[in-house]
Protein backbone atom coordinates (compact mmCIF):
# COMPACT_ATOMS: atom_id res chain seq x y z
CA UNK A 1 0.00 0.00 0.00
CA UNK A 2 0.87 3.52 -0.67
CA UNK A 3 1.59 5.57 1.55
CA UNK A 4 -0.28 8.79 2.81
CA UNK A 5 0.74 12.70 1.78
CA UNK A 6 1.99 14.21 4.85
CA UNK A 7 0.47 17.38 5.98
CA UNK A 8 1.87 20.36 3.91
CA UNK A 9 3.37 22.65 6.92
CA UNK A 10 4.43 25.65 4.86
CA UNK A 11 3.55 27.63 1.48
CA UNK A 12 6.50 25.69 -0.34
CA UNK A 13 6.26 22.30 1.10
CA UNK A 14 6.79 19.52 -1.47
CA UNK A 15 5.84 16.08 -1.15
CA UNK A 16 8.23 13.25 -1.78
CA UNK A 17 8.47 11.92 -5.48
CA UNK A 18 7.23 8.65 -5.11
CA UNK A 19 3.19 8.25 -5.37
CA UNK A 20 0.81 8.91 -1.86
CA UNK A 21 -2.41 8.12 -0.95
CA UNK A 22 -4.41 11.42 -0.32
CA UNK A 23 -4.75 12.61 3.35
CA UNK A 24 -7.52 14.61 3.00
CA UNK A 25 -10.75 11.98 2.98
CA UNK A 26 -14.13 11.70 2.97
CA UNK A 27 -14.07 11.08 6.28
CA UNK A 28 -12.35 14.18 7.50
CA UNK A 29 -15.02 16.38 6.63
CA UNK A 30 -16.85 17.97 10.12
CA UNK A 31 -19.25 20.14 8.15
CA UNK A 32 -21.76 18.84 5.09
CA UNK A 33 -24.12 21.53 3.84
CA UNK A 34 -27.78 20.21 4.41
CA UNK A 35 -26.96 17.52 6.40
CA UNK A 36 -27.25 16.90 10.23
CA UNK A 37 -25.71 14.04 11.94
CA UNK A 38 -22.51 14.31 10.35
CA UNK A 39 -20.27 11.38 12.00
CA UNK A 40 -17.33 12.30 13.94
CA UNK A 41 -14.13 12.00 12.14
CA UNK A 42 -11.59 9.68 14.00
CA UNK A 43 -8.38 11.86 13.57
CA UNK A 44 -8.22 15.65 13.99
CA UNK A 45 -6.35 17.93 11.23
CA UNK A 46 -3.89 19.94 11.83
CA UNK A 47 -5.84 23.56 10.96
CA UNK A 48 -4.29 25.15 8.75
CA UNK A 49 -4.52 28.86 7.67
CA UNK A 50 -2.70 31.18 4.60
CA UNK A 51 -1.69 33.86 6.12
CA UNK A 52 -1.45 37.26 3.78
CA UNK A 53 0.96 40.02 5.07
CA UNK A 54 -0.83 43.14 3.14
CA UNK A 55 2.02 45.31 4.30
CA UNK A 56 4.19 43.15 2.03
CA UNK A 57 2.18 42.87 -1.67
CA UNK A 58 3.60 44.63 -4.39
CA UNK A 59 0.29 43.98 -6.49
CA UNK A 60 2.18 41.79 -8.80
CA UNK A 61 -0.73 39.05 -9.74
CA UNK A 62 1.52 36.31 -9.56
CA UNK A 63 -0.61 34.77 -7.14
CA UNK A 64 -3.47 35.41 -9.59
CA UNK A 65 -2.16 33.76 -12.01
CA UNK A 66 -0.57 30.74 -10.13
CA UNK A 67 -4.11 29.82 -8.78
CA UNK A 68 -5.62 30.22 -12.96
CA UNK A 69 -2.85 27.53 -14.14
CA UNK A 70 -3.20 25.80 -10.65
CA UNK A 71 -7.18 25.42 -11.24
CA UNK A 72 -7.04 25.24 -15.03
CA UNK A 73 -9.66 28.23 -15.23
CA UNK A 74 -9.89 30.73 -18.18
CA UNK A 75 -10.73 33.67 -17.29
CA UNK A 76 -12.14 36.02 -20.33
CA UNK A 77 -9.70 39.24 -21.41
CA UNK A 78 -11.84 42.15 -20.52
CA UNK A 79 -11.57 45.45 -21.77
CA UNK A 80 -9.17 47.93 -19.54
CA UNK A 81 -11.59 50.57 -18.00
CA UNK A 82 -8.85 52.61 -16.71
CA UNK A 83 -8.40 50.65 -12.95
CA UNK A 84 -5.82 48.21 -11.82
CA UNK A 85 -8.14 44.81 -11.08
CA UNK A 86 -7.92 42.19 -13.54
CA UNK A 87 -10.63 41.00 -13.76
CA UNK A 88 -12.86 43.32 -12.12
CA UNK A 89 -14.40 41.01 -10.20
CA UNK A 90 -14.03 37.08 -8.81
CA UNK A 91 -15.38 35.42 -11.22
CA UNK A 92 -16.15 31.24 -11.17
CA UNK A 93 -13.01 31.02 -13.07
CA UNK A 94 -10.96 33.87 -10.95
CA UNK A 95 -10.66 32.58 -7.40
CA UNK A 96 -8.34 35.06 -5.97
CA UNK A 97 -8.47 39.21 -7.30
CA UNK A 98 -5.81 41.62 -6.20
CA UNK A 99 -7.97 44.25 -4.90
CA UNK A 100 -5.88 48.14 -5.02
CA UNK A 101 -7.02 51.16 -2.79
CA UNK A 102 -5.57 54.44 -2.98
CA UNK A 103 -5.82 55.89 0.76
CA UNK A 104 -5.14 59.62 1.53
CA UNK A 105 -4.17 59.02 5.23
CA UNK A 106 -5.44 62.12 6.99
CA UNK A 107 -2.64 61.31 9.82
CA UNK A 108 0.28 61.38 7.83
CA UNK A 109 -0.82 63.22 4.34
CA UNK A 110 0.93 60.55 2.81
CA UNK A 111 -0.68 58.09 -0.09
CA UNK A 112 -1.13 54.90 0.78
CA UNK A 113 -1.73 52.30 -1.73
CA UNK A 114 -3.66 49.42 0.00
CA UNK A 115 -3.36 46.10 -2.21
CA UNK A 116 -5.64 43.05 -0.62
CA UNK A 117 -6.01 39.63 -2.04
CA UNK A 118 -9.79 39.12 -1.85
CA UNK A 119 -11.47 35.59 -2.28
CA UNK A 120 -12.66 32.84 0.15
CA UNK A 121 -11.91 33.45 3.95
CA UNK A 122 -12.64 29.66 4.70
CA UNK A 123 -14.84 30.55 7.45
CA UNK A 124 -14.82 28.29 10.80
CA UNK A 125 -18.54 29.21 11.04
CA UNK A 126 -19.30 29.21 6.76
CA UNK A 127 -22.10 31.45 6.07
CA UNK A 128 -22.23 29.76 2.14
CA UNK A 129 -22.69 26.25 3.91
CA UNK A 130 -25.15 27.60 6.39
CA UNK A 131 -27.17 28.32 3.52
CA UNK A 132 -26.63 25.82 0.74
CA UNK A 133 -29.78 23.59 0.42
CA UNK A 134 -27.98 21.08 -1.37
CA UNK A 135 -26.62 17.86 0.64
CA UNK A 136 -23.33 17.74 0.55
CA UNK A 137 -22.40 20.55 -2.06
CA UNK A 138 -20.20 22.65 0.49
CA UNK A 139 -18.24 20.80 2.85
CA UNK A 140 -16.04 21.63 6.08
CA UNK A 141 -12.68 19.69 6.57
CA UNK A 142 -11.56 19.31 10.37
CA UNK A 143 -7.95 21.48 8.78
CA UNK A 144 -10.77 24.39 8.48
CA UNK A 145 -10.76 23.94 4.67
CA UNK A 146 -14.58 24.73 3.28
CA UNK A 147 -14.63 23.52 -0.46
CA UNK A 148 -17.76 23.04 -2.93
CA UNK A 149 -18.45 19.92 -3.82
CA UNK A 150 -19.09 20.53 -7.47
CA UNK A 151 -21.36 17.41 -8.40
CA UNK A 152 -23.82 18.18 -5.64
CA UNK A 153 -24.28 22.11 -6.47
CA UNK A 154 -27.61 22.85 -8.18
CA UNK A 155 -26.60 26.23 -8.89
CA UNK A 156 -29.08 27.82 -6.41
CA UNK A 157 -26.87 30.48 -5.49
CA UNK A 158 -27.73 30.50 -1.57
CA UNK A 159 -23.87 30.53 -1.09
CA UNK A 160 -23.98 33.98 -2.47
CA UNK A 161 -26.75 34.78 0.03
CA UNK A 162 -25.00 33.35 2.80
CA UNK A 163 -21.27 34.43 2.53
CA UNK A 164 -20.76 37.04 4.30
CA UNK A 165 -17.48 38.80 2.14
CA UNK A 166 -19.16 37.90 -1.21
CA UNK A 167 -17.32 35.12 -2.50
CA UNK A 168 -18.88 32.48 -4.35
CA UNK A 169 -20.06 32.59 -7.82
CA UNK A 170 -22.20 30.92 -10.20
CA UNK A 171 -20.68 29.43 -13.12
CA UNK A 172 -23.14 30.50 -16.88
CA UNK A 173 -21.91 27.57 -18.68
CA UNK A 174 -22.55 24.73 -15.84
CA UNK A 175 -24.32 26.42 -13.26
CA UNK A 176 -22.14 25.74 -10.13
CA UNK A 177 -20.96 27.82 -7.53
CA UNK A 178 -16.76 28.06 -7.49
CA UNK A 179 -14.19 30.07 -5.17
CA UNK A 180 -10.74 29.01 -3.99
CA UNK A 181 -10.25 25.72 -2.41
CA UNK A 182 -7.65 26.86 -0.32
CA UNK A 183 -5.63 24.18 -3.09
CA UNK A 184 -7.29 21.48 -0.67
CA UNK A 185 -5.91 19.34 -4.09
CA UNK A 186 -2.29 19.96 -3.24
CA UNK A 187 -2.66 20.20 0.40
CA UNK A 188 -4.43 16.66 0.42
CA UNK A 189 -1.20 15.27 -1.73
CA UNK A 190 1.46 17.60 1.05
CA UNK A 191 1.63 20.39 -1.15
CA UNK A 192 1.07 24.14 -0.08
CA UNK A 193 -1.76 26.48 -2.00
CA UNK A 194 -0.29 27.40 -5.42
CA UNK A 195 -0.73 31.01 -5.15
CA UNK A 196 1.63 30.97 -1.66
CA UNK A 197 4.24 29.25 -3.34
CA UNK A 198 4.00 31.49 -6.22
CA UNK A 199 4.25 34.63 -4.60
CA UNK A 200 7.63 36.56 -4.45
CA UNK A 201 7.39 38.29 -1.41
CA UNK A 202 6.53 35.72 0.67
CA UNK A 203 3.27 38.20 1.76
CA UNK A 204 1.39 34.55 1.18
CA UNK A 205 2.31 32.36 3.61
CA UNK A 206 1.11 29.12 4.70
CA UNK A 207 1.17 26.17 7.38
CA UNK A 208 -0.47 25.00 10.64
CA UNK A 209 -2.79 28.20 11.97
CA UNK A 210 -1.16 28.59 15.30
CA UNK A 211 1.99 29.10 13.42
CA UNK A 212 0.57 31.71 11.32
CA UNK A 213 -0.73 33.68 14.08
CA UNK A 214 2.53 33.46 15.78
CA UNK A 215 4.13 34.82 12.53
CA UNK A 216 2.05 37.53 12.37
CA UNK A 217 2.70 38.34 15.04
CA UNK A 218 6.17 39.33 14.26
CA UNK A 219 4.94 41.31 11.35
CA UNK A 220 2.82 43.18 13.74
CA UNK A 221 5.32 44.21 15.81
CA UNK A 222 7.64 44.82 13.22
CA UNK A 223 4.43 47.50 12.03
CA UNK A 224 4.53 48.91 14.62
CA UNK A 225 8.19 49.71 15.11
CA UNK A 226 7.48 51.53 11.69
CA UNK A 227 5.15 53.79 12.85
CA UNK A 228 1.64 51.43 11.97
CA UNK A 229 0.48 51.93 15.71
CA UNK A 230 -3.04 49.90 14.53
CA UNK A 231 -1.37 47.34 12.93
CA UNK A 232 -2.78 43.75 13.62
CA UNK A 233 -4.30 40.29 12.67
CA UNK A 234 -7.54 40.17 10.63
CA UNK A 235 -9.14 36.68 11.82
CA UNK A 236 -12.58 37.99 12.82
CA UNK A 237 -14.26 36.53 15.27
CA UNK A 238 -17.98 37.02 14.44
CA UNK A 239 -17.30 33.91 11.74
CA UNK A 240 -15.40 32.18 14.20
CA UNK A 241 -11.87 32.99 13.08
CA UNK A 242 -10.77 32.30 9.74
CA UNK A 243 -8.65 30.04 7.94
CA UNK A 244 -7.49 32.48 5.23
CA UNK A 245 -5.81 35.81 8.08
CA UNK A 246 -4.50 39.15 7.18
CA UNK A 247 -1.95 41.38 8.03
CA UNK A 248 -3.18 44.55 7.78
CA UNK A 249 -1.49 48.15 9.07
CA UNK A 250 -4.61 49.53 9.59
CA UNK A 251 -6.25 47.01 11.25
CA UNK A 252 -8.81 49.06 13.08
CA UNK A 253 -10.32 49.81 9.48
CA UNK A 254 -10.47 46.84 7.88
CA UNK A 255 -13.22 48.55 5.30
CA UNK A 256 -10.48 50.79 3.62
CA UNK A 257 -9.26 47.92 1.75
CA UNK A 258 -11.70 47.39 -0.93
CA UNK A 259 -14.57 47.29 1.53
CA UNK A 260 -13.02 44.45 4.18
CA UNK A 261 -16.04 43.82 6.20
CA UNK A 262 -15.23 45.37 9.55
CA UNK A 263 -17.02 42.74 11.82
CA UNK A 264 -18.01 39.94 9.64
CA UNK A 265 -20.72 37.04 10.87
CA UNK A 266 -23.53 35.68 9.41
CA UNK A 267 -26.37 37.59 8.96
CA UNK A 268 -29.18 37.38 11.38
CA UNK A 269 -31.52 37.22 8.41
CA UNK A 270 -29.71 34.39 6.96
CA UNK A 271 -30.09 32.64 10.47
CA UNK A 272 -33.56 33.28 10.82
CA UNK A 273 -33.77 31.53 7.55
CA UNK A 274 -32.24 28.80 8.24
CA UNK A 275 -33.22 28.40 11.74
CA UNK A 276 -35.65 26.31 13.42
CA UNK A 277 -38.21 28.67 11.68
CA UNK A 278 -38.47 26.08 8.88
CA UNK A 279 -39.20 23.00 11.28
CA UNK A 280 -41.93 25.34 12.82
CA UNK A 281 -43.08 26.15 9.61
CA UNK A 282 -42.90 22.64 8.06
CA UNK A 283 -44.92 21.27 11.20
CA UNK A 284 -47.34 23.78 10.91
CA UNK A 285 -48.31 22.80 7.59
CA UNK A 286 -48.55 19.53 8.19
CA UNK A 287 -50.88 20.11 10.99
CA UNK A 288 -52.62 21.98 8.83
CA UNK A 289 -52.93 19.71 6.26
CA UNK A 290 -53.70 16.64 9.15
CA UNK A 291 -56.12 19.25 10.69
CA UNK A 292 -58.27 19.35 6.92
CA UNK A 293 -57.78 16.03 6.56
CA UNK A 294 -58.95 14.90 10.32
CA UNK A 295 -62.30 17.41 9.29
CA UNK A 296 -62.59 16.22 6.31
CA UNK A 297 -63.13 12.57 7.69
CA UNK A 298 -65.21 13.35 10.98
CA UNK A 299 -66.71 16.64 10.79
CA UNK A 300 -69.65 16.98 8.96
CA UNK A 301 -69.58 17.89 5.20
CA UNK A 302 -71.85 20.52 3.78
CA UNK A 303 -74.16 18.28 1.89
CA UNK A 304 -76.73 19.96 -0.54
CA UNK A 305 -79.81 18.46 0.75
CA UNK A 306 -82.98 16.87 -1.42
CA UNK A 307 -84.99 19.86 0.21
CA UNK A 308 -82.53 22.94 -1.08
CA UNK A 309 -82.71 21.51 -4.39
CA UNK A 310 -86.81 21.73 -4.34
CA UNK A 311 -86.35 25.15 -2.75
CA UNK A 312 -83.73 25.93 -5.32
CA UNK A 313 -86.47 24.78 -8.21
CA UNK A 314 -88.80 26.80 -6.19
CA UNK A 315 -87.28 30.14 -6.89
CA UNK A 316 -86.01 29.29 -10.43
CA UNK A 317 -89.99 28.70 -11.16
CA UNK A 318 -91.39 31.87 -9.52
CA UNK A 319 -88.61 34.18 -10.95
CA UNK A 320 -89.40 35.02 -14.17
CA UNK A 321 -86.68 36.49 -16.26
CA UNK A 322 -85.90 40.03 -16.72
CA UNK A 323 -87.28 41.21 -13.69
CA UNK A 324 -85.55 42.50 -11.18
CA UNK A 325 -83.43 40.25 -9.09
CA UNK A 326 -82.03 41.62 -6.80
CA UNK A 327 -83.73 40.66 -2.91
CA UNK A 328 -81.95 40.58 -0.53
CA UNK A 329 -79.33 43.75 -0.65
CA UNK A 330 -80.62 47.02 -2.34
CA UNK B 1 -79.89 43.72 -20.43
CA UNK B 2 -79.41 44.54 -16.71
CA UNK B 3 -75.89 45.02 -15.38
CA UNK B 4 -74.27 42.17 -13.41
CA UNK B 5 -74.21 42.96 -9.60
CA UNK B 6 -73.40 39.27 -8.14
CA UNK B 7 -72.42 37.29 -11.36
CA UNK B 8 -69.73 37.26 -13.83
CA UNK B 9 -70.31 37.27 -17.51
CA UNK B 10 -71.13 33.61 -18.71
CA UNK B 11 -72.86 32.88 -15.24
CA UNK B 12 -76.38 31.67 -16.82
CA UNK B 13 -78.94 29.10 -15.47
CA UNK B 14 -77.89 25.41 -17.63
CA UNK B 15 -81.28 24.18 -17.50
CA UNK B 16 -84.19 25.16 -15.20
CA UNK B 17 -86.02 21.49 -15.12
CA UNK B 18 -83.93 20.76 -12.98
CA UNK B 19 -82.04 23.83 -12.64
CA UNK B 20 -78.16 22.94 -13.24
CA UNK B 21 -76.10 26.30 -13.18
CA UNK B 22 -72.66 27.60 -15.29
CA UNK B 23 -70.11 29.16 -12.68
CA UNK B 24 -67.45 28.80 -14.85
CA UNK B 25 -66.91 28.48 -18.66
CA UNK B 26 -64.43 26.81 -20.37
CA UNK B 27 -61.69 29.49 -20.24
CA UNK B 28 -61.97 29.72 -16.37
CA UNK B 29 -61.75 26.25 -16.10
CA UNK B 30 -59.00 26.04 -18.37
CA UNK B 31 -56.95 29.39 -16.38
CA UNK B 32 -57.72 27.92 -13.03
CA UNK B 33 -56.02 24.66 -13.80
CA UNK B 34 -53.25 25.90 -15.38
CA UNK B 35 -52.96 27.94 -12.44
CA UNK B 36 -53.62 24.45 -10.41
CA UNK B 37 -50.95 22.93 -11.89
CA UNK B 38 -47.98 25.50 -11.31
CA UNK B 39 -48.99 25.75 -7.98
CA UNK B 40 -48.45 21.77 -7.29
CA UNK B 41 -45.00 21.99 -9.16
CA UNK B 42 -43.99 25.09 -7.43
CA UNK B 43 -45.00 23.62 -3.91
CA UNK B 44 -42.86 20.51 -4.64
CA UNK B 45 -40.44 22.02 -6.27
CA UNK B 46 -40.35 24.71 -3.40
CA UNK B 47 -40.45 22.59 -0.36
CA UNK B 48 -37.31 20.75 -2.03
CA UNK B 49 -35.08 23.61 -1.29
CA UNK B 50 -36.82 24.38 1.54
CA UNK B 51 -35.63 22.13 4.27
CA UNK B 52 -32.90 19.52 3.65
CA UNK B 53 -35.53 16.82 4.41
CA UNK B 54 -37.16 17.26 1.17
CA UNK B 55 -34.44 17.76 -1.17
CA UNK B 56 -35.61 13.89 -2.35
CA UNK B 57 -38.42 15.52 -3.54
CA UNK B 58 -35.55 17.23 -6.63
CA UNK B 59 -35.83 13.72 -7.92
CA UNK B 60 -39.73 14.49 -9.31
CA UNK B 61 -37.94 16.80 -11.40
CA UNK B 62 -34.79 15.26 -12.51
CA UNK B 63 -32.54 16.17 -10.16
CA UNK B 64 -31.57 19.79 -8.35
CA UNK B 65 -30.13 21.36 -10.98
CA UNK B 66 -33.28 20.59 -13.13
CA UNK B 67 -35.27 21.68 -9.64
CA UNK B 68 -33.47 24.96 -9.71
CA UNK B 69 -34.30 25.92 -13.12
CA UNK B 70 -37.78 24.62 -13.60
CA UNK B 71 -38.77 26.35 -10.13
CA UNK B 72 -38.99 30.37 -11.21
CA UNK B 73 -39.45 29.55 -15.16
CA UNK B 74 -42.94 27.86 -14.15
CA UNK B 75 -43.48 30.65 -11.44
CA UNK B 76 -43.45 33.50 -13.78
CA UNK B 77 -46.00 30.74 -15.92
CA UNK B 78 -48.23 30.56 -12.74
CA UNK B 79 -47.78 34.71 -12.53
CA UNK B 80 -49.42 35.18 -15.70
CA UNK B 81 -51.73 32.80 -15.14
CA UNK B 82 -53.59 33.87 -11.69
CA UNK B 83 -53.24 37.64 -13.56
CA UNK B 84 -56.05 35.57 -15.91
CA UNK B 85 -57.86 34.45 -13.20
CA UNK B 86 -57.57 37.82 -11.15
CA UNK B 87 -59.12 40.13 -14.02
CA UNK B 88 -62.28 37.46 -14.55
CA UNK B 89 -62.86 37.26 -10.46
CA UNK B 90 -61.48 40.42 -8.64
CA UNK B 91 -64.65 42.30 -8.89
CA UNK B 92 -67.09 40.12 -7.39
CA UNK B 93 -64.10 38.92 -4.60
CA UNK B 94 -64.63 43.03 -3.37
CA UNK B 95 -65.74 42.99 -0.08
CA UNK B 96 -69.73 43.45 1.08
CA UNK B 97 -71.39 44.17 4.28
CA UNK B 98 -72.83 40.54 4.03
CA UNK B 99 -68.98 39.50 4.75
CA UNK B 100 -69.29 40.64 8.27
CA UNK B 101 -71.98 38.87 9.29
CA UNK B 102 -71.20 35.30 7.29
CA UNK B 103 -67.61 35.78 9.11
CA UNK B 104 -69.42 36.12 12.63
CA UNK B 105 -71.41 32.87 11.82
CA UNK B 106 -68.59 30.84 11.11
CA UNK B 107 -67.52 28.90 13.85
CA UNK B 108 -71.22 27.60 13.97
CA UNK B 109 -70.37 26.20 9.76
CA UNK B 110 -67.15 24.92 10.78
CA UNK B 111 -67.83 22.91 13.79
CA UNK B 112 -71.23 21.81 13.44
CA UNK B 113 -71.73 22.78 9.74
CA UNK B 114 -74.56 24.47 10.50
CA UNK B 115 -75.25 27.08 7.51
CA UNK B 116 -78.97 28.81 8.71
CA UNK B 117 -77.67 31.58 10.23
CA UNK B 118 -75.84 32.73 7.05
CA UNK B 119 -76.86 35.81 5.07
CA UNK B 120 -77.35 35.52 1.51
CA UNK B 121 -74.41 35.53 -0.91
CA UNK B 122 -73.85 36.92 -4.07
CA UNK B 123 -71.06 34.42 -6.25
CA UNK B 124 -67.95 34.52 -3.17
CA UNK B 125 -68.30 33.98 0.87
CA UNK B 126 -65.91 35.94 2.82
CA UNK B 127 -63.73 32.50 2.82
CA UNK B 128 -63.57 32.72 -0.61
CA UNK B 129 -62.65 36.08 -1.10
CA UNK B 130 -59.56 35.93 1.42
CA UNK B 131 -58.29 32.90 -0.47
CA UNK B 132 -58.49 35.11 -3.57
CA UNK B 133 -57.04 38.32 -1.81
CA UNK B 134 -54.35 36.06 0.14
CA UNK B 135 -53.73 34.51 -3.16
CA UNK B 136 -53.54 37.35 -5.01
CA UNK B 137 -50.76 39.49 -2.32
CA UNK B 138 -48.59 36.34 -1.89
CA UNK B 139 -48.36 35.57 -5.87
CA UNK B 140 -47.16 39.24 -6.12
CA UNK B 141 -44.68 39.40 -2.79
CA UNK B 142 -43.83 36.17 -4.62
CA UNK B 143 -42.78 36.47 -7.89
CA UNK B 144 -40.95 40.07 -6.95
CA UNK B 145 -38.90 38.47 -4.24
CA UNK B 146 -38.20 35.31 -6.51
CA UNK B 147 -37.23 37.81 -9.45
CA UNK B 148 -34.85 39.15 -6.63
CA UNK B 149 -33.08 35.78 -5.85
CA UNK B 150 -33.22 34.09 -9.48
CA UNK B 151 -29.58 33.96 -9.90
CA UNK B 152 -29.61 31.91 -13.37
CA UNK B 153 -31.31 35.32 -15.37
CA UNK B 154 -30.72 38.05 -12.27
CA UNK B 155 -28.12 37.53 -10.33
CA UNK B 156 -26.96 41.54 -10.27
CA UNK B 157 -30.53 42.65 -9.69
CA UNK B 158 -30.07 43.52 -6.31
CA UNK B 159 -26.96 43.89 -3.63
CA UNK B 160 -26.74 40.72 -1.43
CA UNK B 161 -28.18 42.21 1.64
CA UNK B 162 -31.61 42.94 -0.35
CA UNK B 163 -31.43 39.37 -1.41
CA UNK B 164 -31.15 37.89 2.37
CA UNK B 165 -34.58 39.78 2.61
CA UNK B 166 -35.85 38.16 -0.30
CA UNK B 167 -34.79 34.88 -0.11
CA UNK B 168 -36.11 35.10 3.58
CA UNK B 169 -39.52 36.86 2.44
CA UNK B 170 -40.09 34.46 -0.61
CA UNK B 171 -39.90 31.29 2.04
CA UNK B 172 -42.71 32.96 4.02
CA UNK B 173 -44.64 34.29 1.63
CA UNK B 174 -44.57 30.50 0.32
CA UNK B 175 -45.39 29.22 4.16
CA UNK B 176 -48.62 31.60 3.35
CA UNK B 177 -49.79 30.62 0.07
CA UNK B 178 -49.29 26.68 0.97
CA UNK B 179 -51.77 27.62 4.42
CA UNK B 180 -54.10 29.14 1.92
CA UNK B 181 -54.05 26.24 -0.65
CA UNK B 182 -54.65 24.25 1.91
CA UNK B 183 -57.66 26.12 3.08
CA UNK B 184 -58.61 26.14 -0.30
CA UNK B 185 -58.30 22.86 -1.26
CA UNK B 186 -60.42 21.59 1.64
CA UNK B 187 -63.30 24.28 1.31
CA UNK B 188 -63.98 22.78 -2.00
CA UNK B 189 -63.69 19.47 -0.94
CA UNK B 190 -66.05 19.73 2.21
CA UNK B 191 -68.51 21.90 1.05
CA UNK B 192 -69.58 18.88 -1.40
CA UNK B 193 -70.86 19.34 -5.10
CA UNK B 194 -68.57 22.29 -5.41
CA UNK B 195 -66.06 20.70 -7.37
CA UNK B 196 -67.72 19.90 -10.32
CA UNK B 197 -67.31 24.34 -11.10
CA UNK B 198 -64.41 23.64 -11.96
CA UNK B 199 -64.62 20.37 -13.48
CA UNK B 200 -67.92 20.27 -15.45
CA UNK B 201 -68.37 24.27 -14.97
CA UNK B 202 -71.57 23.39 -13.86
CA UNK B 203 -73.41 22.96 -10.03
CA UNK B 204 -76.57 21.81 -8.88
CA UNK B 205 -79.38 24.46 -8.16
CA UNK B 206 -79.24 23.53 -4.90
CA UNK B 207 -75.81 24.21 -4.64
CA UNK B 208 -76.28 27.77 -5.61
CA UNK B 209 -79.23 28.20 -3.42
CA UNK B 210 -77.42 27.09 -0.06
CA UNK B 211 -74.14 28.79 -0.60
CA UNK B 212 -74.80 31.65 -3.20
CA UNK B 213 -78.33 32.61 -3.11
CA UNK B 214 -78.31 35.97 -4.44
CA UNK B 215 -76.32 35.10 -7.29
CA UNK B 216 -79.10 32.36 -7.87
CA UNK B 217 -81.40 34.62 -7.80
CA UNK B 218 -79.83 37.26 -10.28
CA UNK B 219 -79.37 34.37 -12.83
CA UNK B 220 -82.73 33.43 -12.43
CA UNK B 221 -83.75 36.85 -13.14
CA UNK B 222 -81.76 37.22 -16.19
CA UNK B 223 -83.77 36.65 -19.76
CA UNK B 224 -80.59 34.99 -20.89
CA UNK B 225 -81.15 32.71 -17.95
CA UNK B 226 -81.92 29.57 -19.95
CA UNK B 227 -84.95 30.25 -20.38
CA UNK B 228 -84.50 28.40 -23.57
CA UNK B 229 -84.09 25.05 -22.45
C1 LIG C 1 -46.94 29.87 -5.50
C2 LIG C 1 -45.86 30.11 -5.80
C3 LIG C 1 -44.52 29.77 -5.19
C4 LIG C 1 -44.18 28.96 -4.17
C5 LIG C 1 -45.11 28.15 -3.30
C6 LIG C 1 -42.75 29.03 -4.02
C7 LIG C 1 -42.02 28.35 -3.07
C8 LIG C 1 -40.65 28.41 -2.93
C9 LIG C 1 -39.92 27.84 -1.85
C10 LIG C 1 -40.51 27.10 -0.67
C11 LIG C 1 -38.60 28.08 -2.09
C12 LIG C 1 -37.45 27.66 -1.21
C13 LIG C 1 -37.15 28.79 -0.27
C14 LIG C 1 -36.12 28.39 0.73
O1 LIG C 1 -35.19 27.67 0.36
O2 LIG C 1 -36.25 28.79 1.89
C15 LIG C 1 -38.48 28.79 -3.31
C16 LIG C 1 -37.31 29.20 -3.91
C17 LIG C 1 -37.24 29.97 -5.06
N1 LIG C 1 -38.32 30.52 -5.74
FE1 LIG C 1 -40.24 30.19 -5.35
N2 LIG C 1 -42.24 29.85 -4.97
C18 LIG C 1 -43.30 30.33 -5.71
C19 LIG C 1 -43.26 31.22 -6.75
C20 LIG C 1 -42.08 31.71 -7.29
C21 LIG C 1 -42.06 32.68 -8.32
C22 LIG C 1 -43.30 33.35 -8.94
C23 LIG C 1 -40.75 32.88 -8.61
C24 LIG C 1 -40.22 33.83 -9.65
C25 LIG C 1 -39.73 33.99 -10.57
C26 LIG C 1 -39.94 32.03 -7.75
C27 LIG C 1 -38.57 31.96 -7.72
C28 LIG C 1 -37.82 31.25 -6.81
C29 LIG C 1 -36.40 31.14 -6.83
C30 LIG C 1 -35.47 31.81 -7.85
C31 LIG C 1 -36.03 30.33 -5.75
C32 LIG C 1 -34.61 29.90 -5.39
C33 LIG C 1 -34.39 28.52 -5.88
C34 LIG C 1 -34.33 28.41 -7.36
O3 LIG C 1 -33.59 29.18 -8.02
O4 LIG C 1 -34.99 27.50 -7.89
N3 LIG C 1 -40.80 31.33 -6.95
N4 LIG C 1 -39.76 29.01 -3.81
S1 LIG D 1 -15.67 33.42 2.81
FE1 LIG D 1 -17.72 33.02 2.06
S2 LIG D 1 -17.43 31.35 0.64
FE2 LIG D 1 -15.57 31.40 1.90
S3 LIG D 1 -16.02 29.99 3.60
FE3 LIG D 1 -16.61 32.04 4.29
S4 LIG D 1 -18.80 32.08 3.81
FE4 LIG D 1 -17.96 30.42 2.59
S1 LIG E 1 -25.14 27.31 -5.70
FE1 LIG E 1 -24.39 25.25 -5.17
S2 LIG E 1 -22.99 25.53 -3.48
FE2 LIG E 1 -24.17 27.42 -3.68
S3 LIG E 1 -25.86 27.15 -2.27
FE3 LIG E 1 -26.61 26.44 -4.24
S4 LIG E 1 -26.19 24.25 -4.26
FE4 LIG E 1 -24.99 25.12 -2.57
S1 LIG F 1 -5.36 28.79 -2.34
FE1 LIG F 1 -5.37 27.87 -4.38
S2 LIG F 1 -7.47 28.21 -5.09
FE2 LIG F 1 -7.15 29.59 -3.38
S3 LIG F 1 -6.46 31.51 -4.30
FE3 LIG F 1 -4.61 30.33 -3.77
S4 LIG F 1 -4.15 29.22 -5.65
FE4 LIG F 1 -6.25 29.92 -5.85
Amino acid sequence: MTDRAPQPLTAAANPPVQPLESNLLPSDVVRVSATKDVPKPDRQLTEVAKLIDVSKCIGCKACQSACIEWNDTHPTVEENVGVYENPHDLTPDMFTLMRFTEYENPETNELEWLIRKDGCMHCEDPGCLKACPAPGAIVQYSNGIVDFIHENCIGCGYCVTGCPFDIPRISKTDHKSYKCTLCSDRVAMGQGPACAKACPTQCITFGPKEEMKKHAEERIEDLKSRGFEHAGLYDPQGVGGTHVMYVLHHADKPSLYAGLPDEPAISPLVREWKGPAKTVGLAAIGLAAVGAALHGLFGRALEVTEHEEEEAQELVDETTPGAPADKGDA
Amino acid sequence: MARRKFSAPGDEIETRHPVIVNRYRGFTRVNHWITAACMIVLLLSGFSLFHPDLFFLTKLFGGGQNTRWLHPIVGVVLFFSFVGLFVQMWRLNLPRKEDVEWTANLPELVLKGDESKMPELGKYNAGQKVVFWGMSVMIVVLIVSGVMIWEQFFPKLVPIPVRRIAVAVHAFAAFAVILIFIMHVYAAFWARGTISAMTRGTVTGGWAFKHHRKWLRELAGRSDGGSAK
